[in-house]
């Protein structure tokens, strides 16, 4: 069966389990009394431990970027087009790390996990996390597979936040980082988006104050909508018209409330199937850590001050058409870097497919990465 | 990567362990070359997707931006050079980039072709058309090449400016230089370089 895999794929992989006994304090202040982490890691980390790529996923990705489980999936990992044997990011030159975020429900300790103080699962009761708490959580990851430089750390959206972080809170360990379609904070147009996003889950009848999981209705009503409004957050208007148009799903209008328009279809086909593999809990938290990341408001709002201790070689990556995350911002950060005259490099890439151009087969967006990544890889000679 | 003579020229004026900008830099060769040579640190201006990957390539730090929206993102005399090669010409408004380059540089540099130079002197006067070279291939319809000028044009408008000539040289098609060209510039220049400041 592992035949019928594409010949490009890394294959069948396995995910990997680590636990760390030691209090986690958070951001917070709230504590976790010890924590796992779920990851996945492909390709063989040489032996100065010199070519370790840290991926860092956003809000609904987790740490199966690439391969397959089993044969039987429908569905590589979330970057798989990226990621792999002479792919952009190659696993044969590279050894590839990526965690699932604590708080998440891909394996990490989250909201589905039991607390060990009192035996009970999180559920509501698992504490906020910031995306700083991620970097540490990554770090301590790192510090137990024996890497102590990140060659590069990659990350789109809520994962290039964590890449600045990154870039702060450890300067010293990594050498380079791809900061894609990201933003030094969330506008408040985002957070309003986010905001809905909640309150249409917690507003869901079988909700029950995020102790849902204690019967057998989950707050998929709530879940689904939260994510159809993300989804087309996430797109262009272009991209969606020229998907979908004004196409009618039975050719004809019906006057009728049921689906009608193509776009309807694919909006609650796509909510049906994130609430199948996501949970509700998991979702506010996430869309909270975005809410919360901002290192200039250490600094009275000074990004290139926030961001003068990173000593990094900066990659930032925008998409013309996303307006989630807009050239705008990312042409934030490159000023703030360039105050403090990091090395950085730019580039806007063109696309019609909104905020989900990063995860798409791009040329010049993969060019790009790829010949940085060709450089890097000759500079660490692997 | 191979410098044109003009890029030569230049790489001689900047002295080591200085940071330079260069606008619109191409595939970054001279960038690279400043860093690898004389330890100048910097960044590259580019709007070409194709050039931004060969600076990427090559170790430049490249920042996507179009010349013509100004060097707004950066403070006042964060460079010793700002550098500008084969470029003035498809800008704008020449005038006010020549005024960002002396504000956020401490000298400016800038090659250009020369319009007064004796070839194209001679096709407009005796071929009644628009000049054509080998600095300057395309037709008039086509070109992006949309504010040529001479060497005494670039001098009064520096004059205009309050912007203070440093250095000036003249290199033919093969970006040689010779005697006659010093001596008279403005005709048998093909490609004027100059380094300036602001004289404000």
């Amino acid at each position: 069966m592992q035949n019928s895999l594409p010949p490009n794929s890394i294959g069948l992989v396995k995910p990997n389990k680590v636990h760390f006994d030691k209090k986690l304090v958070l951001a917070s202040g709230s504590s976790l009394n010890g924590f796992e982490l779920v990851y996945e890691t492909y390709g063989k980390l040489n032996a100065n431990c010199s070519n370790a790529i840290l991926i860092c996923h956003a809000l609904s990705g987790d740490h199966h970027v690439a391969g397959y489980h089993s044969s039987k999936d429908k569905k590589p990992g979330w970057w798989d087009n990226a990621i792999g044997p002479n792919k952009v990011i190659d696993t044969n030159k590279f050894f590839v790390v990526c965690p699932n975020n604590i708080g998440g429900c891909g394996g990490s300790t989250g909201p589905l996990t039991t607390n060990p103080d009192t035996g009970e699962i999180y559920g509501p009761n698992f504490p906020l996390v910031t995306v700083k708490d991620w970097v540490k959580t990554q770090a301590m990851l790192a510090d137990h597979l024996g890497i102590d430089v990140w060659a590069v750390i990659i990350g789109g959206s809520l994962g290039g936040m964590q890449c600045i972080e990154w870039s702060i809170a450890y300067p010293d360990r990594l050498k380079h980082t791809f900061v894609i379609a990201a933003a030094s904070k969330l506008s408040t147009q985002n957070i309003a988006f986010n905001e809905i996003a909640r309150q249409v889950i917690r507003s869901d009848r079988n909700f029950n104050e995020g102790y849902y999981y204690k019967s057998d209705n989950k707050p998929m009503h709530g879940l689904m909508q939260a994510r159809m409004l993300g989804h087309i957050t996430y797109l262009s208007d272009d991209a969606l018209d020229e998907k979908f148009g004004r196409q009618l799903r039975n050719g004809e209008i019906k006057f009728g409330y049921d689906v009608e328009f193509q776009i309807e279809s694919y909006l609650r086909y796509q909510g049906r199937s994130f609430v199948d593999r996501f949970d509700a809990n998991s979702y506010l938290l996430i869309t909270k850590v975005l809410d919360y990341f901002d290192p200039a408001a250490e600094t009275d709002g000074n990004l290139a001050k926030a961001m003068s201790p990173a000593k990094a070689e900066f990659l930032i990556i925008s998409f013309s058409s996303d307006w989630r995350f807009s050239p705008t911002r990312s042409v934030e950060i490159v000023g703030a870097l360039l105050e403090t005259n990091k090395k950085v490099s730019y580039i806007e890439i063109q696309s019609k497919e909104g905020h989900d151009s990063f995860l798409k087969e791009i040329p010049i967006y993969h060019q790009a990465m790829k010949t940085t990544l060709n450089r890097i890889a000759t500079e660490i000679s692997v | 990567m191979k410098l044109r003579t003009d890029q030569s020229l230049i790489a001689k004026w900047i002295k080591h362990n200085t940071r330079v900008l260069d606008l619109g830099c191409g595939d970054g060769a001279l960038l690279a070359n400043l860093q690898k040579e004389q330890n100048v640190s910097g960044y590259g201006i580019e709007i070409d997707e194709e050039n931004i990957i060969k600076c990427l390539g090559s170790g430049v730090n490249v920042i996507q931006t179009d010349l013509d929206a100004g060097l707004s993102q950066f403070d006042s005399n964060t460079f010793d050079y700002v550098i500008m090669t084969q470029t003035l010409q498809a800008i704008y408004y020449p005038e006010k980039l020549l005024t960002e380059m002396t504000r956020v540089g401490y000298e400016a540099i800038v090659t250009f072709p020369n319009m007064a130079h004796w070839k194209c002197r001679i096709q407009m006067a005796l071929g009644g058309h628009m000049p054509k070279s080998r600095t300057l291939p395309y037709e008039w319809h086509n070109t992006p090449n949309i504010h040529l000028c001479s060497l005494d044009d670039f001098e009064n408008l520096c004059a205009e400016k309050n912007i203070e000539i440093l250095e000036r040289t003249t290199v033919d098609h093969a970006h040689q230089i010779s005697l006659g060209m010093s001596i008279l510039p403005n005709l048998l220049g093909e490609v004027a370089i100059y380094r300036f400041r602001s004289s404000a």
